[in-house]
């Protein structure tokens, strides 16, 4: 105990440490991983969870995403009862299936993709999100399988399709299921083209492998947020085979757009009007 | 120990030392050595069925990676007549790791595109151990959009680590430059018959690896990471490369039972490298039925089938 509290009457050094604890309950406050600004969470929701300090696009789950992404009125879900299956008894340091179960608890999702078709505007849309949370967002069978069901009902009913990407890339437990799937993407993907059925990717932090090697860079638009780390090989990989210091900003969507890869970089808060925008020009609809 | 022999061959290495060394004795003893010789030559050849009839995943992926293992170009000498070598993706260079040209198999004429590594240390450089830049698969794919052009069908010839994690490359594009590949694959207008004939590596495989037949040779892979890569991703240790090969599953076997492949093509006794012109004969015979079978069909069909082949990849509950 230091001189400073030994003086200190005991009603403020103790009574004041209780009554803190008391009226600041869990997670009413964050910190910026970027600027390590302190925020209030209240206001940081309502900032569509992007630091209102230095513009941080921090990441956010796939329910979230959609549901600030589309109308609020008419959703409905996409592939839901799609559901995984360890066909290959994959086992690592833990069984693929105790890894679902898992991934699945803290979740709340049946797998890493997401699909509601709802309206954007008014306009009909089908929208699919990646959960980061799930697995890093890897692509199975059940993600493949949920992006081309929703590709299929775009075919059906002419309408387009907006797809935001989290994803390490392909999932190891799956092993080689899991990269037909970039191929079984990319083929409904090349039928929508055929169609002339706009297909609009906007990647998120982070969007890598097998799943930017894909569906995510087949965009009629490709979008991005802010400073999301897009790439094919990670940066860990990249600085163990070249064996030098990767460039300042390398693999963030601001050196993607400088070097051609994007379309465009859309702040979260302009993400509903400017994808509103882009399709209805690219459908020729009135503004 | 025999470089040309891997770790679990050594047995057979050392019984072929003995031979060799009969061999030099030669005629001047007084015990047929003749005799001897076939002797040990019989028993050479039944160890070596004996130790191949039961490979596991890593040691077949030793094989595909085998540095005698026959490469694209080997393939294209013993199989193909008239090749002509077409360069560059007509944007940015001419990627060495994947070649490609117009041949004839018999009368047919046909579009090859292929990775093509190394033997020596410079062609290894040269080649950049197979692993392809963005403008190698641009290459392909122009290549591809030609042969469509002129009707021609196109074999794809399979055996890379990987696609080159390096700057450059993430620079360039690497993730749109496969992504393209697969959606253009899917609908090319002309057949496409891939075969495996090294490794199978990731995306940098599957770039050019999209078509109306996949087949894989009986000793090559095919898998989503290597076994090294996995290991140290799940088990945080490269050593682990052997279980990471056996839970990937990366062998022909395996992956012709879960139906992601469609046929093997089975290897010499111990391996193509040790009987290159008898692996070229067989891959040539399988390669002339899957011109004529899917030459034949309808191009609505070939499409057709091509994509219901794609959709079907995935198990799922429903």
């Amino acid at each position: 105990m230091s001189w400073f509290t030994k003086i200190m009457p005991s009603r403020i050094s103790k009574d004041g440490n209780a009554a803190e604890k008391k009226t600041v309950p869990e997670g009413l406050w964050t910190k910026c991983e970027m600027c390590d600004a302190i925020l209030y969470r209240a206001e940081l929701e309502r900032n569509l969870d992007v630091c209102p300090k230095c513009e941080h696009h921090m990441r956010i789950g796939a329910r979230r995403r959609l549901d600030i992404f589309l109308d609020t009125e008419g959703r409905e879900e996409i592939g839901g009862d799609v559901e995984p299956i360890d066909v290959l008894k994959f086992r690592d340091s833990k069984k693929y299936k105790d890894r679902i179960t898992l991934a699945q608890k803290k979740t709340g999702e049946k797998d890493a993709l997401v699909v509601i078709k709802g309206s954007l505007k008014l306009r009909p849309v089908v929208a699919a999100a990646f959960e980061f949370g799930y697995m890093g967002g890897s692509m199975g069978s059940v993600v493949g399988e949920r992006f081309v069901r929703a590709a299929n009902i775009c075919l059906a009913e002419k309408i387009p399709l907006v797809c935001f990407t989290a994803s390490g890339g392909a999932r190891m437990q799956e092993a080689l299921i899991s990269l037909m799937q970039m191929s079984k993407t990319s083929a409904v993907l090349a039928r929508m083209a055929e169609q002339g059925i706009p297909f609009i990717s906007v990647m998120t932090d982070p969007t890598m492998g097998g799943v930017s090697a894909s569906l995510a860079m087949l965009g009629d638009i490709n979008a991005a947020e802010p400073n999301a780390l897009i790439g094919f090989a990670g940066p860990r990989v990249i600085e163990q085979t070249v064996r030098e210091t990767l460039p300042e900003g390398f693999q963030r969507s601001e050196f993607l757009l400088e070097h051609g890869a994007i379309d465009m970089i859309i702040s979260r808060s302009d993400l509903r009007d400017r994808l509103a925008n882009v399709l209805s020009i690219l459908q020729k609809q009135p503004g | 120990m025999n470089v040309n022999f891997l770790d679990f061959e050594q047995p057979i290495a050392e019984l072929e030392a003995k031979i060799e060394e009969l061999r030099l004795v030669g005629d001047d003893h007084e015990v047929n050595i003749g005799e001897e010789i076939s002797r040990l030559e019989e028993k050479s050849i039944s160890l070596t069925e004996q130790i191949f009839s039961n490979l596991n995943a890593w040691q077949v992926s030793q094989l595909a990676r085998h540095p005698q293992r026959p490469y694209f170009l080997d393939y294209v000498e013993q199989i193909f007549t008239d090749f002509e070598e077409l360069h560059g993706d007509r944007a940015y260079g001419d990627d060495q790791a994947i070649i490609g040209g117009i041949a004839r198999l018999g009368d047919e004429p046909v579009m090859l595109i292929g990775h093509q590594k190394g033997r020596d240390t410079n062609e290894k450089i040269k080649r950049n151990f197979g692993m392809p830049r963005p403008e190698g698969y641009r290459k392909a794919l122009r290549l591809m959009q030609t042969a469509e052009r002129f009707g021609l069908p196109i074999m794809t010839f399979i055996d890379t680590p990987g696609a080159y994690p390096g700057i450059g490359a993430e620079e360039r594009g690497q993730s749109e430059a496969i992504a393209r590949n697969l959606f253009v694959m899917s609908q090319l207008k002309t057949p496409i018959i891939c075969t495996v004939v090294g490794e199978g590596g990731s995306g940098g495989a599957l770039a050019i690896g999209v078509g109306d037949q996949v087949q894989m040779l009986q000793y090559s892979t095919y898998s989503v990471i290597s076994p090294e890569g996995c290991a140290s991703i799940l088990w945080k240790s490269a050593d682990k490369a052997s279980d990471a090969a056996e839970v990937l599953g990366i062998t022909a076997e395996r992956l012709k039972e879960l139906d992601l492949i469609d046929n093997i093509i089975p290897e010499p006794l111990g391996g193509a490298h040790r009987d290159i012109s008898s692996m070229a004969k067989s891959l040539q015979q399988s390669l002339r039925e899957s011109l004529a079978k899917y030459t034949a069909m309808s191009m609505d069909q070939l499409l057709a089938d091509r994509y219901q082949r794609l959709m079907q990849f995935g198990v799922f509950k429903d």
